[in-house]
Parts: C-alpha cells; structure tokens; sequence
C-alpha cells in the first residue's frame, strides 16, 4: 500500500519501479541518438523528448495493453512506452533491415501496430483524426479500446486538431487527446502564437473536459490520463489533456535556440521530472538509492546493446525499393 | 438486361458490400436523410441507420484522417466528398498518410479505404465545383485511381475498389449520374487496371476518360458516316494503368488522339502519350499525337464559356480529321 501516493488500481509497485527505469531508457536513447546525429552517423532529422519523459510513460501507464497511441514526430518516448523494443527503434534510425519499418521510415515513421502504435507522424495535427479514427473501429466493433492521441501545443493551430475533436465529441468516442505543450512549434513560443493562456482551455469549444497537468510529474500525468481514458471507454467520449513541459534540446538538427534564453533552459532543466519521480520512490520506501542507481545503469546499457544491433543489422537492399507500395 | 443509372449502380454497389460486410461504411457530408449532394446515397441510412452512414460535419480533413485510421484498425470505410474539389481540404489525410502509411511501416498495416467524389464542368458550379483533378492523384504512389465512365463499369469498379486493400480514389462525374446503362442486379467486379475498347476500330485510337468516352463515341458515329473508322479506348483506371491495351490499340491503328477534361497542363494525357512514346507503338505512328484537354483557366460560370473551356465533340471530330489526313 502506498503512503502519500495516489495512483490507479492497476499500478503496483513494480510497475512503478519499471516507470523509473523506462524513463532513463527513454532519455539515454534520444541522448545517444543525439550524439550520432552529431557524429553523422544517423542521417535525415530526428526530434529527441529529452525532458519530456513524464508525459510519455506516465500516460502510458494508465493505459491497458489492448489501447492504442497516436504519436508525433517527437515520438520515440511513445513508442518506448508502448513497449516497443529499443533494438528495432535505433535499427531504424539506423536505416537497417531489422528497424521497425525496415529502414523505410526513419525517426518519424515509427509504428509499431502490434503493441497498438499506430504510428509517429511528420506531419503536425496529422495523427489526431487518424486517433479519431481508430476509436471509431473501437466503438463500431465493440472492441473495448481506448486511443491515446499525442500532439504538441503547435498542432493545436492545425485544422485538423480542431476538425477532430469536434467529431470526436459529437460521437461520443473513446479517444483522449493529450497535448504535450513543450512551450514552443520549432521556433514559435506557445505564447507568440496562441492567445489562450491553456491549450486546455479549448476543450470548452469542443462540449468535452479540458484538464492542465504538470508535464514533469508522471503520477499526476497517470492518474488524470487514467480518469479520462476510463471516462471514455464507458462511452461518456473525449477529454483534452494538456500536460506543460519543455523540451531541453532544440527542435532537430541545426537548432542554434536564438528564440530562447539560456537561463529559461536552466529553470526547466531543475525541475527534471526523472529525478523528481525518483526521490518520490525513495521517499515512499520503494526503492533506494541504490536501486535507482542500477536501473539507471541498466537503462543505459539496454541503449548500448540496441547500438550493437543496429550496427550489426544488415542494410535493405535496393530490391526492396519497391516493395510494400500496394497492399 | 436491367437499366439503371450511373447514379444507382454506385448506390447498389455499396449497398450489396454493406449487406455482406459489416466493417464497410460510408461517411460524408449530408449523406443522411439528404442523401448526398447528388442523391447517390438516397435511403441507405433508411437501411443501415446512422452508425454504418454517418453524417458528418464539414470537415474534411477530419473525415478523410478518420477513415485513414479506421481503416488502419480494421475497418473499411467509404468516403464520400462532396466535390472533388474538395479534396484540397483533405489532402493531407489522403496524400501524406493513406497513401504512405504502409510503405512507411515497412509493410505493416494496410489502408482499405475508398474516396468517392464527383468531379467534372457542365453544371454550371463554376470554378470551384468543377474541376478534374486526377491527375494529382495519379502523381502519388500508394494511390489507385478509378474513373468510371458508364454505369456497368461504374458499379464492378467500385466494388473492386472496396474489396481492394489500398486506399482508392474512386472519381465520379456530375453529368454522368444520370445516364443509363445495362447493369446486372447480382454484384460483380471489374479487374482494376483493365482498359476497355469502347469501340473497336482500325483508323485512330481515341484514349478517352469520363465524360470524354461519350464525346469520344459520338464523334466517332459521327465520323464513320465519313468512312473513318474510330477505335475508343477506356483507360477506366489510371493507376493502375492498363498500358497493354492501349499500346495494341495504337500499333493497330497508327493514330492517336488522347482526350479528357482536366486542363491539357499536366493532365493525364501527357502520361498515356509518353506511354506511346516509349514503347514499341511509337514505331508504328502515322501521324503527331494530339492532346485535347481543358484549357488553362478556372471553369467558368457562364453556359457558353464553360462549355468552350472542355473539349466537345466537334474538337474531337476536327483533331481525328487532322491526324487521319495528315
């Protein structure tokens, strides 16, 4: 029984603990993932969550196996929570035959349709009325799944965000629409170009519950995502979730961050939500410091050994050009 | 044999699949007790209630993602856009997902979706409800393209497209909904990717889509009163394409004239010429190649102006002329 913490029902301890270790997982991958781009040794773009770990695996958490995500070309902190395996993703990044999309895809393109990742997207707002879409199958099917839509504060300027809510409210689907407002869209601040003061605050536009949560606190992220995501599988359909984060590097490749200031970056990089959730653990007797220390270290080598099979994962050849075009 | 309309082949074609299968349905604006903007959808909510046709909001984009992400999960939606100008709105959802999301995947998961619109001039809708814009679509891999001439195609074509595992651009035209044709009541399917010779002939091959089939046909009457003797080849799909046919055509005949209504620029027809061009054909060519296509303006309002903006069936009638007695 845990002291001073609230989680849903279906989170034991171990999960928690698990948690802990996949947000290191997620941080060291796009750290290393980083370190390539630098070196040249991954090519095309890539988006890194560093920062913005909470917000992935605490919603994520609250989901059941059988629900489905939408990500976003930020998108590898979802798909690591999804539970998709860290080998096939850097495989990927890596252009190789054993990637998720047999090096077709690339950072963007992750999908991962077994553990119901329905994909990232390289276009902003473009996965949210493909979500709408999937919880549509849900409830015509009776199928029992929830979709999990991930979008940043900029795709809530797409048509499309707006389109879609509007149509998930109105038939009442079971989709829950979580913005990771990491305060900018590439150069845009949030406050530049929005002039609500919560991205939130749009739900009223759309007839469904708008909630802001702290983006850095994964327990406060699991349990609002819990309550909507159960809201929404009794068929009392959508809410908007917007969690406030930041993310610690610069959008891709050749981000100088002229629009941002140093110390601004200094603010976010204190209130780290790994080592917050961390000391929560230690405080609640769930694990010590020690403990902490070697799932770090083993989140670590898990990257390590996802290099090695990248590498050593074969190139597709030119044959395969053409195919998978048609089904 | 049984007559019925371009019209009611589409709203047959669908409702038989609908009957057999559970996962089709059909989305789109005032679809409803309306019907649709043509009426093809006239009393199928009557028949399979409003969760398998759903009445949507105007909202294109949304339409189309969630019959992408249906699809991806296992449904097998119908869109029905209003106009196919309209598709402008949702070419996102069509262009840079449906099209791409299973090459993306590295061949995981499929997009069985099929996008019903009518396209075409002669309903005096004017520039923004008049357009044929195939040729896009064509451009994009991951697409198939469907244009329908008749009723009896209309109808085995579309079912092809809905038992069809790829998204499918299914291009209806206004001004055919109402021609009749021989249509069998039991369901049936045409092969995607099957011209079909609308008219055997020996002198000129007329490639003709859509509307331009008709014109195409009429022309040819016309012209064999003169001892000219047309061969009119339906492309019916663009992609796949059936080159096979129309090259046969062309090497039998010597002659080519490719006719359709999208603007001349960039239209379809320069594809079925290079195809000509690069194949074994291009020896057996008696004359130059024409192109009639619409000319490079908006559709305009005015009767007179939009009819002279498409090739009609005298433009056909002097460009056979010119390359049979070049």
């Amino acid at each position: 029984m845990l002291k001073t913490i609230k989680v849903p029902s279906h989170i034991t301890e171990e999960k928690l603990v698990s948690l802990y270790k996949e947000m290191w997982l997620i941080r060291y991958f796009d750290e290393k993932v980083d370190q390539f781009f630098a070196k040249g040794m991954i090519h095309g773009t890539t988006h890194l969550c560093v920062g913005q770990e909470p917000s992935a695996a605490g919603a994520i958490a609250a989901l059941k196996d059988i629900d489905k995500i939408t990500s976003t070309h930020r998108g590898h902190g979802h798909c690591i929570s999804k539970g998709a395996n860290v080998n096939g993703m850097m495989a990927e990044l890596f252009g190789r035959v054993d990637g998720y999309c047999k090096g077709k895809g690339g950072s963007i393109h992750i999908a991962d349709l077994e553990k119901g990742n329905l994909g990232a997207n390289g276009i902003v707002g473009g996965g949210i009325p493909i979500a709408v879409g999937a919880a549509l199958t849900s409830k015509m099917k009776k199928e029992g799944y929830v979709v999990l839509c991930f979008f940043g504060d900029g795709a809530s300027n797409e048509g499309s965000f707006h389109e879609s809510l509007n149509l998930a409210s109105i038939w009442d689907l079971p989709v829950v629409f979580i913005c990771e407002n990491n305060q900018y869209g590439m150069s845009g601040s949030v406050k530049e170009m929005t002039r609500v003061e919560n991205i939130a605050d749009r739900a009223v536009s759309y007839g469904m519950p708008g909630k802001v949560v702290d983006g850095l606190d994964a327990i406060e992220i699991m349990n609002t995502v819990y309550d909507a995501v159960e809201r929404a599988r009794q068929g009392h359909g959508p809410t908007l979730i917007e969690a406030k984060t930041y993310r610690w590097k610069g959008h891709s490749k050749s981000d100088a961050k002229k629009y941002r200031t140093r110390e601004e970056e200094e603010e976010w990089r204190k209130k780290d939500g790994i080592k917050r959730f961390r000391d929560l653990l230690i405080e609640e007797g769930i694990f010590t410091e020690e403990k902490a220390k070697q799932l770090q270290e083993e989140a670590k080598q898990e990257v390590e050994d996802a290099v090695k099979f990248a590498e050593n994962s074969p190139q597709p050849s030119i044959e395969s050009l053409l195919e998978d075009v048609y089904a | 044999m049984r007559e019925i309309t371009y019209l009611e082949a589409i709203r047959e074609a669908m409702s038989q699949e609908m009957r057999q299968n559970e996962d089709i349905f059909i989305l789109g604006e005032d679809i409803g007790v309306y019907g649709g903007a043509f009426g093809v959808t006239r009393g199928m909510i009557e028949e399979f209630g409003p969760e398998r046709v759903r009445n949507t909001p105007i909202s294109e984009s949304a339409i189309a993602g969630a019959a992408v992400g249906a699809a991806l999960t296992g449904m097998r939606p119908i869109i029905e856009l209003q106009f196919s100008d309209f598709i402008t709105i949702a070419m996102d959802q069509i262009v840079n997902q449906a099209a791409k999301l299973r090459y993306m995947n590295g061949g995981k998961g499929k997009v069985p979706l099929v996008l019903r619109t009518p396209s075409g001039s002669g309903t005096g809708a004017a520039a923004q409800h008049s357009q044929s814009l195939e040729a896009w679509l064509v451009h994009i891999p991951g697409l198939r393209v469907i244009q329908p001439s008749n009723a009896y195609d209309a109808k085995g074509l579309l079912k092809a497209a809905m038992d069809d595992d790829n998204p499918v651009i299914f291009y209806e035209h206004k001004l055919l909904y109402k021609t009749k044709g021989d249509v069998p009541e039991e369901s049936y399917s045409i092969p995607i990717g099957k011209a079909d010779v609308k008219r055997k002939g020996k002198d000129v091959t007329i490639v003709a889509t859509a509307m331009m089939v008709h014109k195409a046909l009429e022309a040819a009457e016309e012209l064999a009163k003169e001892g000219i003797d047309v061969e009119v080849v339906d492309p019916r799909t663009l992609v796949p394409l059936d080159e096979e046919t129309i090259i046969q055509s062309v090497k039998k005949t010597g002659r080519l004239i490719v006719a359709h209504e999208a603007v001349k620029r960039g239209g379809f027809g320069g594809e079925i010429v290079s195809v000509i061009a690069e194949s074994e054909a291009f020896d057996y060519l008696d004359a130059p190649i024409k192109r009639l296509g619409g000319l490079p303006v908006p559709i305009p309002y005015n009767p007179h102006l939009e009819k002279a903006t498409v090739p009609q069936v005298a433009d056909i009638i002097e460009a056979v002329k010119e390359t049979v007695h070049f």
